[in-house]
């Protein structure tokens, strides 16, 4: 189970966050659940409030529906599913972070759903550390870096293998 | 085109010119003796060269120079047209069409074996033969011809802006190398002192003795897109006495006026073709293959457009004054409603004439094949002719695209499979040349697009045997015609069967009815034992808006796309409840299946009292979709799920309704074949 799982490492984990030459990341952290996470101001497009959402029956757990942004359809994600947390009532703080990334080499604006957005920050390399090899509940892969803050572990996801649709990703 | 990439641009027009070349080298074949045909690929190769080496493709400059040489030859009547020619050529175009794309570099080989063949083909030894014969009938034919084999003394002097225009003094002397035997001379006379000297300038001057079979036009054509402003001195050599030298402003003056006017003709000239009614798209150049992605658009229709835009903006400024309370009460209202007409007709016509500038003739896809079966006959040694009818009807720029690959292989069998060899043609009493034949019109919404040999036709016997082999069928068992036909689409079928190198571009018959399914169209083939085959194509119009039936089930809202729906009818109680398990309705004594969507959209809520089914039909088949409301018919704007949504059976893409919220189009196909699964389930059940 180890080696499989350190093997999978080194192929689903090539290069870690886009820290720039001074080892910095520019980032917007925001709540899920009882964690902070943050994802790189670069990919950030705009924070939306709640938006009337379409089910897509059939699809992924994980993006289960769709809304209208601007024009275009966009899927709408939950990344407490990818973090095993369980689901959360909506609050006047929830908010959509609309992201794009590459998904199968296709850039691809997500909507992600918020508990709280908080600000954005820079973080330092010298804080971050690899997420331990034991002690996790979550999937390693999902992970970027454990950055410690002084308000506790702000959580860098990896959010290019979570919304891989490669299915030899998501089975493990 | 504002702040192009000139490389792109050149590109897009190389692309252009290698198209009208290939269409008249193609013509050519068929008439070999035409001289607007020979003409018109001369100065096509001519403006390639000439760009190409402007924009920096020095390889493709050289090279096309050669196939420029050539074809000049012919022209001036040296040696004939010959097939060999015409197919040197077309191949040295596909390594022209390389060049233009990448960089040149590991290409060269490629480059002289195809030069070597043109060698050969136009029999370089005649040369001198030749050489007595002036220039015929054209403007560089004017200038005194050639001077014995002994050569010239060639001194120019560039215009000191030379460089910084972009002229290579380095290419033109390499050039001359080219034409024979050179020994060149720098003339340093004309530098400057130091202190005057202008590094960005060219001041140095060349004297080149050119020893060899060389005319003069060989050693102006080097010059032809510098002789303007140049200094050029031709003198034969050891006798300059007997042919005064020619100020180069004199020389220039012509061929300058002919290339002038032989654009001018280029823009007139549409290639000869053979039985088709109009190939003016392709002689205007439309863009062919190329990489960029662009349509031309008509001036007028963008006149369209703008008028439509300027009355909405008069409408826009009209709602605004009504907005601001301009008029009150009942007089106001209407006023509202006024302007509220007002958009909806602007609204219709912008989206008419939108999709109109989307649309593009079906010649800018034909034309790619005629080279195909040109190359296909070759390969088969079969005489293929093609045939090609209403290329005027006009398709979604994107549906072109996508029918492109799908065409090419449809071709490939009609031509591969298809046709028989002459022999066996005439043993069967048809003529010795095949027939291909394509056509394209519109009705009603949609374009057919047929694909029509005279060949064999499929066998059945062959098709079934396969399908038996291959387990697809039960030996012996009871078909239809068309339902042994659509065996051919099986997957893995048709593969199996080409065993020839023509077929191995790895897209099957399954493929290419997939392709045509993803455009909403459908497929069908029709064929007559040693008559031919028929395929026929449906492609609807445009892929952008459909006619749509708005349904709800549960709390979800869909669209079915209205081109499928059969009817509407309701599910009574007593079929709702008989169907328990087995979930059938009679339709005029015909079993139709139905799917209870809200099962399989797992809604979790209560069915409605009067539920509805909707019959949609694809293909022959027919399926009942049961929903709980039928909410109307919807103009239906198709957006693109993304691709993390791609891969969910049953939506083919996604719309936004009036009050902004998302519905999902149903994919009727994927719809239809789950009803047909769970029918065959239930009839294996007994």
């Amino acid at each position: 189970m180890q080696p499989v799982e350190l093997m999978q490492d080194i192929l689903t984990k090539p290069a870690s966050a886009n820290w720039d030459d001074q080892g910095q990341l520019e980032v917007l952290t925001f709540d899920l659940g009882e964690e902070t996470l943050a994802i790189e101001a670069i990919q950030v497009r705009e924070i939306l409030d709640l938006l009337p959402e379409t089910k897509v029956p059939g699809a992924p757990m994980l993006v289960s529906s769709v809304v209208n942004f601007r024009g275009k359809i966009i899927p709408i994600a939950d990344l407490r599913l990818a973090f095993d947390m369980p689901p959360a009532q909506v609050s006047v703080d929830s908010r959509i972070i609309v992201i794009e990334i590459e998904v199968d080499g296709e850039p691809t604006q997500i909507g992600m759903r918020t508990d709280k957005v908080h600000e954005v920050t820079t973080l330092n390399r010298n804080d971050a550390e690899t997420p331990p090899a034991v002690g996790m509940r979550w999937r390693r892969d999902f992970i970027h870096d454990l950055v410690r803050q002084s308000g506790g572990i702000i959580v860098l996801p990896n959010l290019g293998a979570i919304f891989s649709t490669d299915p030899s990703d998501a089975s493990s | 085109m504002n702040g192009q990439d000139p490389i792109a641009a050149f590109r897009v027009e190389a692309g252009e010119l290698l198209v009208g070349i290939e269409q008249a080298l193609l013509d050519l074949t068929h008439d070999l003796e035409s001289r607007d045909l020979v003409d018109t690929v001369f100065r096509g190769l001519h403006t390639l060269k000439g760009s190409g080496a402007m924009f920096g493709f020095d390889a493709l400059a050289n090279f096309t120079h050669h196939c420029e040489t050539a074809f000049d030859r012919v022209r001036k009547g040296k040696v004939p047209a010959t097939q060999e020619l015409v197919a040197v050529i077309l191949s040295a175009m596909d390594h022209m069409q390389a060049l233009v794309d990448g960089d040149g570099s590991g290409l060269a080989a490629a480059g002289d074996d195809i030069l070597a063949r043109l060698h050969n083909a136009i029999g370089d030894d005649n040369e001198a033969m030749v050489a007595a014969a002036p220039g015929d009938g054209d403007g560089n034919g004017a200038v005194p011809a050639t001077h014995g084999a002994s050569g010239w003394r060639v001194t120019f002097y560039l215009p000191p802006d030379a460089m910084a225009n972009g002229t290579n003094p380095l290419a033109l002397l390499d050039e001359m190398r080219g034409l024979g035997d050179a020994k060149v001379t720098a003339l340093t006379d004309r530098i400057p002192p130091l202190a005057e000297l202008d590094a960005s300038q060219c001041h140095i001057g060349w004297q080149v003795e050119l020893r060899g079979d060389v005319t003069r036009e060989d050693i102006e054509d080097v010059f032809i897109f510098v002789m303007d402003d140049m200094e050029l001195d031709i003198v034969p050599l050891a006798c300059g006495e007997e042919d005064p030298a020619i100020s180069a402003t004199e020389i220039a003056a012509q061929p300058v006026q002919a290339e002038a006017a032989a654009v001018g003709e280029a823009r007139e000239t549409s290639p000869v073709e053979t039985g088709a009614a109009s190939t003016a798209d392709t002689a205007r150049g439309r863009p062919v293959g190329t990489p960029t992605e662009s349509v031309r658009v008509p001036a007028e229709r963008l006149d369209v457009l703008m008028d439509r835009v300027g009355e909405l903006v008069i409408v826009q400024s009209r709602l605004a004054q009504l907005a601001h309370g301009g008029v009150r009460g009942p007089a106001g209202e209407l006023a509202l409603r006024s302007v509220a007409e007002d958009i909806e007709r602007l609204a219709s016509e912008l989206r008419d004439t939108m999709m109109v500038l989307r649309m593009v003739p079906v010649a800018s896809l034909f034309g790619r094949f005629r080279r195909l079966v040109h190359d296909l006959a070759r390969e088969t040694g079969k005489t293929i002719e093609l045939s090609t009818h209403g290329e005027t009807t006009e398709v979604d720029k994107t549906v072109i695209e996508r029918l492109a690959d799908p065409m090419v292989h449809l071709i490939r069998n009609a031509c591969d499979h298809g046709l028989e060899t002459a022999e066996d043609r005439i043993a069967a009493g048809k003529p010795a040349a095949g027939q291909v034949r394509l056509s394209a019109q519109q009705a009603a919404g949609e374009v057919l697009i047929t694909i029509r040999d005279d060949g064999r036709g499929i066998d059945r016997e062959r098709v079934r045997a396969k399908a038996e082999a291959q387990g697809l069928i039960e030996p012996g068992q009871q078909m239809s015609d068309s339902e042994l036909m659509q065996m051919i689409f099986h997957p893995g079928f048709s593969t199996a069967a080409q065993v020839t190198n023509l077929s191995g571009r790895g897209v099957g018959m399954d493929v290419v009815k997939r392709t045509i399914e993803s455009l909403r169209g459908t497929i069908d083939i029709a064929s007559n034992p040693g008559e031919g085959s028929t395929v026929t194509l449906r492609i609807p119009l445009t892929l952008a808006i459909i006619d749509g039936l708005l349904v709800r089930v549960g709390e979800g809202r869909y669209v079915i796309p209205l081109g499928a729906v059969e009817e509407c009818i309701e599910l009574s109680l007593e079929d709702d409840l008989r169907s328990r398990g087995r979930s059938f309705v009679t339709l005029r004594d015909r079993l139709v299946p139905f799917i209870r969507m809200r099962d399989m959209f797992e809604t979790g809520t209560r069915p409605d009292p009067h539920q509805k089914i909707v019959v949609i039909t694809t293909g022959g088949e027919r399926v009942g979709l049961v929903v709980d409301q039928i909410i109307g018919s919807h103009q239906t704007v198709i957006k693109a799920m993304s691709a993390l949504h791609r891969d969910v059976p049953a939506f083919a893409g996604a719309t936004i309704l009036g009050d902004g919220s998302v519905a999902l189009i149903l994919d009727t196909l994927q719809l239809v074949s789950v009803g047909q699964a769970q029918e065959e389930r239930l009839l294996a059940a007994g």
